[in-house]
């Protein structure tokens, strides 16, 4: 440093000397301006695209449901009937079948991911939870197409023979769940589309819920341990309440997946459209596995404009549950910051 | 006397039922942990195990063949694949950079940045499903013909929230003292970005970018209407064109048993590339942590 700082005057004079005099600038930077005005201008251009694809999406989506939606008005969305033959659409088989697997994935993939953020947060130990965390996150990395091949010709299989036909025989005559349990015990359908849409948000829930647990302070964690709560009560009683909206917001994330997800879904629901039974046995359609399946035969017309029609209010439905989690996510970071 | 002793051990049962309890919570815990680790390894294996069978030469080298033929395999639809991927990791990554440059750099606080940022977390978990119906309207529809181009642009679609989000992310973890040191030297802003804060924060934007290449070569769903599928060789943007997770979908729902083995193979193709690519993500962007 010392030797260098001699030279760093005369340096910075001969600069001052030769710029002062002009009272401007060296040359040199005058080529900057347009160059800086570019490079702004094409990233203000990506920005603006970006909203424009949302726009693009929303109104193309609008535009192509058109047909249906003079036709039917809002009435498309419980009637029942869907039938390309007579020309008759209604989307309720679909959105029954989109919100009843959604629904399934939830229920087993909340307990499950709040154990796995549990355990990743509280109790493994610390050279385990890179490894552990990543084959977590990994299982989010899988496709979707091989989730669906495997659920159909590995995984439904094995669920009919071990689970359902026990559940049939255990229930059979008892009067709901006895209902639940009827049809065809073959590994296709609700249940089983249901089971794998789970697998498949675990890990979306989970790492959310990990991110969350992690911004509780310790502070608050450790003056719970030292007052004698056990880990069970730290978490429930005092990292769960705080990070409350987080977690929610994950599970809305989750939620989200689980509803836009196309084609586990496809392979494994088995595409009937009838909505005669309560069985989560039986083979169903979700707006997504309609889309994969008819759209690229779908003559132009009304049978078209219905798919487009369920896309719509499939993106719709994720909007809404997206701008929720987000805006619950939201809220907590603001808490945070608040309360450091 | 009596009520102490009591006392005490009605303390005792209190404090073994929250142990108890604990316990109880703990072992769901781990029990939680394993089965996600479960499902992860049993289908790893089972891809494995099925599509291993199918690594032979003239699955690179052969056509996808018709039902029921004695030969065949995936060498256009790994072609289809690979070209609409690259391209659309091409045109996605330069739009998604510009615009997490916008948002970490120009837009920290202003309403289109807000507004954005917001716009593309949503389209990030958008169903992909939607993008494809998307371009068939916008593209397909208006050139009345599935075509490798309207593929390439459905998957950029997918590419860009992935990218814009890494990139603003890793954008603003630069310490703004690396700007600032930069701005005092009179070097004018863009290249602030470029040569500065771009500079320093490219393992985490080529993570981005990684990742985003593994999130598209999986998908399946927005390919389903805008490129199709097609039984040949081609190169021809302009035509429907083959790709890996298409043809799987059509070669698994089929009852023939050489479809169904050579889906398998391109379930085990697709798994491997997709996981190494999320392994290397990962590796990298540690290293230069």
């Amino acid at each position: 440093m010392t030797a260098t700082l001699p030279a760093t005057p005369t340096l910075h004079d001969a600069q001052m000397d030769r710029t002062d005099p002009a009272g401007a600038p060296p040359p040199a930077r005058r080529a900057s301006p347009w160059a800086d005005r570019l490079f702004s201008l094409l990233a203000h251009a990506a920005a603006w695209l970006t909203l424009a694809l949302l726009a693009g999406i929303i109104v193309s989506l609008v535009i192509g449901a058109g047909p249906a939606i003079r036709e039917y008005g809002l009435s498309f969305l419980w009637r029942t009937e869907w039938d390309p033959v007579q020309n008759q659409y209604g989307g309720l088989v679909m959105i029954y079948g989109t919100l009843m697997t959604s629904f399934i994935a939830l229920l087993i993939a909340v307990p499950v991911s709040f154990g796995i953020a549990l355990f990743l947060t509280e109790l493994s130990p610390s050279w385990l939870k890179r490894p552990l965390g990543t084959a977590i996150e990994l299982l989010a990395a899988v496709p979707s197409i091989v989730y669906g091949m495997w659920g159909l010709l590995v995984f439904g299989p094995i669920l009919a023979t071990y689970v359902q036909q026990p559940l049939q025989a255990a229930f059979s005559g008892v009067p709901f769940l006895g209902a639940l349990v009827s049809g065809p015990p073959v590994g296709i359908g609700i249940l089983s589309a249901g089971i794998i849409l789970a697998i498949m948000v675990i890990p979306f829930i989970a790492s959310v819920m990990r991110d969350v647990f992690e911004v509780t302070p310790a502070l608050l964690k450790e003056s719970a341990y030292g007052l004698g709560s056990t880990t069970w009560e730290v978490v429930y009683r005092v990292v769960l309440p705080y990070t409350k909206t987080g977690v929610i917001g994950g599970i809305m994330l989750g939620l989200g997946r689980a509803l836009g997800e196309t084609m586990a879904v496809t392979f494994v629901i088995g595409n009937m459209n009838q909505l005669d039974s309560l069985s989560l046995f039986e083979a169903a359609n979700s707006i997504t596995s309609a889309l994969a399946n008819e759209f690229a035969e779908a003559g132009e017309g009304l049978h078209q404009a219905s798919l487009i029609y369920l896309g719509l209010v499939l993106f719709f439905i994720t909007f809404v549950v997206l701008t929720l989690s987000k805006v619950l996510l939201a809220r907590l970071k603001k808490n945070e910051g608040s309360r450091s | 006397m009596s009520t102490l002793a009591t006392l005490d051990a009605s303390r005792l049962a209190m404090h073994r039922k929250r142990k108890r309890v604990n316990g109880v919570a703990l072992a769901l815990a781990l029990a939680a942990m394993a089965f996600g680790v479960f499902w992860l390894i049993w289908i790893l294996i089972e891809t494995v195990r099925l599509g291993i069978g199918g690594m032979v030469l003239a699955t690179f080298t052969e056509m996808t063949p018709p039902p029921q033929a004695e030969t065949g395999g995936l060498a256009n639809a790994i072609f289809g694949s690979a070209l609409m991927v690259g391209l659309a990791t091409a045109i996605g990554t330069p739009i998604g950079i510009l615009a997490g440059i916008y948002l970490a750099e120009y837009g920290q606080k202003t309403w289109l940045g807000a507004t954005t940022r917001f716009i593309n977390d949503i389209l990030l978990s958008a169903p992909s499903i939607v993008v494809g119906l998307f371009i068939y309207a916008a593209v397909v529809a208006r050139f009345k013909s599935f075509s490798g181009w309207a593929g390439v642009l459905a998957l950029a679609l997918i590419v860009i929230p992935v990218v814009i989000r890494t990139t603003e992310n890793m954008l603003s973890l630069i310490p703004h003292a690396l700007r600032e040191a930069a701005y005092a030297l009179g070097t004018p802003k863009w290249k602030v970005i470029v040569m500065i804060t771009l500079k320093a924060a490219r393992a985490g934007v080529v993570t981005g970018v990684l990742l985003a290449l593994a999130r598209i070569a999986g998908e399946t769903a927005p390919l389903l209407f805008t490129a199709l599928s097609n039984q040949f060789w081609t190169s021809n943007l302009s035509e429907p064109m083959a790709s890996l997770p298409v043809t799987i979908f059509k070669f698994a729902m089929s009852p023939y048993e050489n479809w169904q083995k050579l889906a398998w193979a391109g379930v085990f193709l697709i798994t491997l590339g997709v996981l190494a690519l999320n392994i290397l993500a990962r590796v990298l962007f540690r290293n230069r942590q």
